[in-house]
């Protein structure tokens, strides 16, 4: 995996662009000693490192808009950072570019409780969001696994999930407003408190576009009142087909479950020796289903999903009869990254999403991979919404283990986009699958997307390298070959 | 009238937009028309009729996906899902009527063009929470797609988001993926009788902040009940606030009596169960009680939910013969005023930027559309990047140019 090669004059320029940076940002905003700036050389794909050429670590907007405009003016790349916890690369740092740290925005602005929103910085984090309001029985509802230290902002920047997001939507799908600062230094505001937008929807733009088009210096979320109830039934199978067939029989019948969550056998194991959260070893595919909302409805449809899991195949089925045992069917799934990683030195989380139905099909696939590649592999699923996460095992002090691992993890998402499915379905592409991008979109389609990056940034500036395997220029994307004169469809009915 | 091109599938697409870039032909986009008044009005020489390309190619209930031509109707949409027991769930109104047009005409495509969503948008989304994926053609002719086939997907950007509410000034669509959810198995309305605007936003305010998952929160002024099809409604003598649970059987009952108990301080109740309730809202959804008469100008405002009420105040402190309803907890304002040549829009303009939010004109004669902003206007530095945007996928402005605003 290369990083656009660095350039020369830039690194040439660093006291100068320091000096620029101190003016905008006094005192201990600006960083540039080495030993501070590895605080900063990676973010959760831990495997890629650079240090970058200086960090800024702004504490308003109008900083931001400074700090852009400058580096915009010098020609310098940007990239942003929130917690750092992407898994993918998305805030890897630049040799040759400003790291600029949202940190310092870390403070709640507004409750507004009649209209069921939180105004806050883009440095406050996903789980302080549901903090600062769960006393009035609120919470907000994307989850993604890092929330006690992942950032709305970089939440918006990824369009993060979570276990919850089938029923309750991604990033996209919970947030009205947002305040933005282009790479020319304009600051943008889209939505507020109300719903839709009020011309193109930018801010379904920006979700999820990793921090290529702009910096997120304020976001609006809605906060929705805590369902009244939770449980959650636990059904071991003897097969990932009758499991999978469990979960599709479920949303046919018309039921959303709050979660529903699928671990492969490895991974049932890994959890299992790791927390000892009760769950059946014998079995080869686990689903845990949550079940939220009124007490009434839950009861109800508890019982009809015991009954279809039943029907099913499944092998051990028990429904959670305290909040104490809910929590102990989660803590296996929950820890099931840190489990992975007690048995193995490293491991590589992917992200692909497959239609459901393939399933049985990807996980036989997978298996022979496995072999192919000689590294063992274990699957937890957010079995609702096709979003499967295989996480490889591997030891980074092996020789030529990491480079196999990755392999293994393109020809896995390789089989993903083969289905009928995606690269990533939470994590993002980052630097991680940047170079798998041409295998799920044409030339043309990632020449359009390219085309939407130039109308934020036509100089490449903010966060180049990522997403895209080629960058292009974009007077060189906006070129046109007309095919005048040449054009005739005599067939086509005009009226 | 313009000269229409009508293609029968993809390929003619890209054969007439190539050719209208070439020669910077502007093209009128359309399906059946069926909204054609909202927006500003099109003087394109040449329409792009994209009403054929229609038909289900792919339905598969239990991956709550659908894939489809974009000239196919809501309506036959409808009828496919609900036989399988699901739905769209972000209710697509019937808005043909507001113009003098038929009921069910519209498409797919021209829904995703407007962004539409019902009454249940403030729960479930509008279509930009829907539109999984897409295949279009973009103003310089080329076939491109954006998004999947799958529920859950980040890998590049979010285009799908971006051509919904664009109205089809960015790309022809010629396939579109939609994310499609379980219908509810029933649905009953608790409706709360003769509150005040300001009071039925706090009771609806009540509702939504509550765990019980309402799905529909709406308030009548008494002149609006008085004109509704549901007997119970029309006959209330007073102002009714609708607030809509849906669900199993004994999860909507148990969830009333939870309203009720709540609500009950605030004013006298009464409940419509299915038929009834549903009845109101297909009404509230299309906007029945403005389609007539048509000369008066329909404004559709988005703003916080309990702006709504100071927004209709100021309003109707200028404009007495004001009539309107709420949506969306409060935070919809539907919004007749007579006919005026400025269809009003200082006034509206002026209350809107007050509060925060937009204004759309829904309705009004095509030279005012033309001379006033039909959406709401935008800060220099947003207007400017809505251009690069534009621009970047319609570098000629062929594709309805001028009908979100002058340029765009």
């Amino acid at each position: 995996m290369l990083m656009p090669t660095p350039e020369a004059d830039i690194i040439a320029q660093r006291l100068d662009l320091i000096a620029g940076l101190r003016r905008i940002v006094p005192g201990e905003g600006v960083i540039a000693d080495e030993t501070s700036l590895k605080a900063f050389e990676c973010d959760g794909l831990t495997a890629y490192r650079q240090i970058p050429l200086v960090a800024v670590l702004p504490s308003d907007t109008q900083q931001v808009s400074e700090v852009l405009k400058l580096c915009n003016a010098r020609g310098v790349k940007v990239v942003p950072r929130g917690a750092g916890t992407s898994l993918s690369g998305g805030a890897l740092p630049l040799a040759d570019g400003v790291l600029l740290g949202l940190g310092k925005f870390n403070r709640v602005l507004d409750i507004d409780w009649e209209n069921r929103c939180a105004v806050v910085q883009p440095g406050v984090t996903n789980l302080g969001i549901t903090r600062a309001v769960e006393h009035r029985g609120f919470y907000y509802a994307p989850d993604p696994s890092s929330q006690i230290a992942c950032t709305i902002g970089g939440n918006v920047a990824e369009n993060s999930g979570g276990v919850h997001c089938l029923k309750y939507g991604l990033t996209t799908n919970n947030i009205l407003g947002v305040e933005m600062v282009l790479m020319n230094g304009d600051i943008i505001r889209l939505g507020g408190k109300h719903l839709d937008s009020e011309g193109y929807d930018l801010m379904g733009l920006i979700c999820g576009s990793e921090g290529l088009l702009g910096v997120i210096t304020e976001v609006t979320v809605r906060i929705l009142p805590k369902p009244a109830t939770q449980r959650a039934v636990l059904a071991g199978f003897p097969t990932s087909e009758s499991a999978g067939d469990c979960v599709a029989k479920i949303i046919a019948s018309g039921i959303i479950p709050g979660g529903m969550e699928m671990m492969d056998r490895p991974a049932i194991h890994a959890a299992e020796d790791f927390v000892h959260a009760g769950y059946p070893r014998d079995v080869e595919a686990l689903l845990i289903i949550e079940l939220d909302g009124p007490p009434a409805e839950v009861d109800d449809l508890l019982a009809r999903v015991k009954a279809i899991a039943e029907a099913c195949g499944s092998v051990s089925c028990r429904v959670s009869e305290s909040e104490d045992e809910r929590l102990a069917f989660w803590a296996g799934r929950k820890a099931a990254f840190p489990a992975v990683g007690r048995i193995s030195p490293d491991y590589l989380c992917m992200d692909g999403t497959i239609p459901r139905k393939t399933l049985p099909l990807v996980l036989t696939r997978m298996a022979e991979l496995s072999v192919k590649h000689n590294l063992r592999v274990a699957n937890v699923f957010h079995a609702g919404d096709g979003n499967l996460h295989p996480l490889i095992l591997y030891d980074a002090n092996n020789p030529g283990e990491l480079e196999r691992a990755e392999e293994f993890g393109a020809d896995i998402l390789r089989l993903c986009v083969e289905v009928g499915g995606v690269l990533t379905g939470e994590h993002g592409v980052g630097v991680e699958k940047r170079d798998l991008m041409p295998v799920m979109f044409s030339e043309d389609d990632l020449a359009q997307q390219q085309r939407v990056k130039c109308a934020f940034d036509p100089n490449h500036r903010l966060n180049p390298g990522k997403v895209f395997p080629v960058l292009h220029r974009c007077a060189e994307l906006g070129r046109m070959h007309v095919h005048r004169g040449k054009l005739a469809f005599p067939d086509l009915p005009r009226f | 009238m313009p000269e229409t091109f009508i293609p029968a599938g993809t390929t003619d697409v890209v054969d007439v937009i190539r050719w209208a870039a070439a020669e910077k032909r502007p093209l009128e986009l359309q399906g059946h028309r069926s909204k054609v008044g909202l927006g500003r009005p099109a003087q394109s020489e040449y329409a792009l009729d994209l009403s054929r390309l229609s038909g289900v190619l792919e339905y598969e209930p239990a991956e709550l996906v659908l894939t489809l031509r974009p000239g196919t109707l809501v309506s036959d949409v409808e009828k496919l899902l609900a036989a399988r027991n699901q739905m769209l769930a972000f209710e697509p109104p019937d808005w043909g009527p507001l113009w003098g047009g038929a009921s069910a005409r519209g498409t797919i495509g021209g829904a995703i063009g407007c962004n539409l969503a019902g009454p249940r948008r403030f729960k479930a989304g509008a279509i930009r929470d829907h539109l999984l994926g897409f295949t279009a053609v973009s103003g310089r002719g080329e076939l491109f797609k954006a998004g999947a086939k799958v529920v859950k997907n980040v890998t590049g950007y979010d285009l799908p988001k971006l051509v919904c509410g664009a109205y089809g000034t960015l790309a022809a669509l010629t396939e579109v993926t939609l994310k499609v959810l379980p219908a509810p198995e029933k649905t009953r309305t608790v409706l709360v009788l003769g509150l005040d605007d300001m009071t039925a936003a706090q009771a609806m305010a009540a509702a939504a902040g509550s765990p019980n998952e309402v799905s529909g929160l709406a308030h009548l002024p008494a002149d609006i009940a008085a004109q509704s099809g549901v007997g119970y409604v029309a006959k209330a003598g007073s102002s009714v606030t609708a607030i809509r649970i849906e669900g199993t059987d004994v999860s909507v009952r148990a969830r009333c009596e939870a309203l009720r108990t709540l609500l009950q301080p605030f004013g006298a109740l009464e409940e419509l169960h299915s038929m009834n309730s549903a009845w109101l809202w297909r009404e509230l959804r299309d906007v029945a009680c403005f389609a007539l008469p048509q000369d008066r100008v329909l404004w559709r405002l988005s703003l916080a939910p309990l702006d709504g009420a100071k927004a209709t105040a100021e309003i109707a402190a200028t404009e007495p013969d004001a009539r309107f309803f709420y949506d969306w907890a409060g935070g919809l304002v539907w919004l007749s005023l007579s006919a005026a040549p400025n269809a009003h829009a200082p006034l509206v303009r002026r209350v809107v930027a007050q509060l925060g939010g937009h204004a759309t004109l829904l309705r009004a004669e095509a030279a005012t559309r033309a001379a006033q902003a039909v959406f709401q206007p935008q800060a220099e530095a947003l207007a400017a990047l809505s251009r690069r945007v534009k621009e970047s996928f319609d570098p000629m402005n062929i594709l309805n140019p001028g009908r979100m605003a002058a340029g765009v």
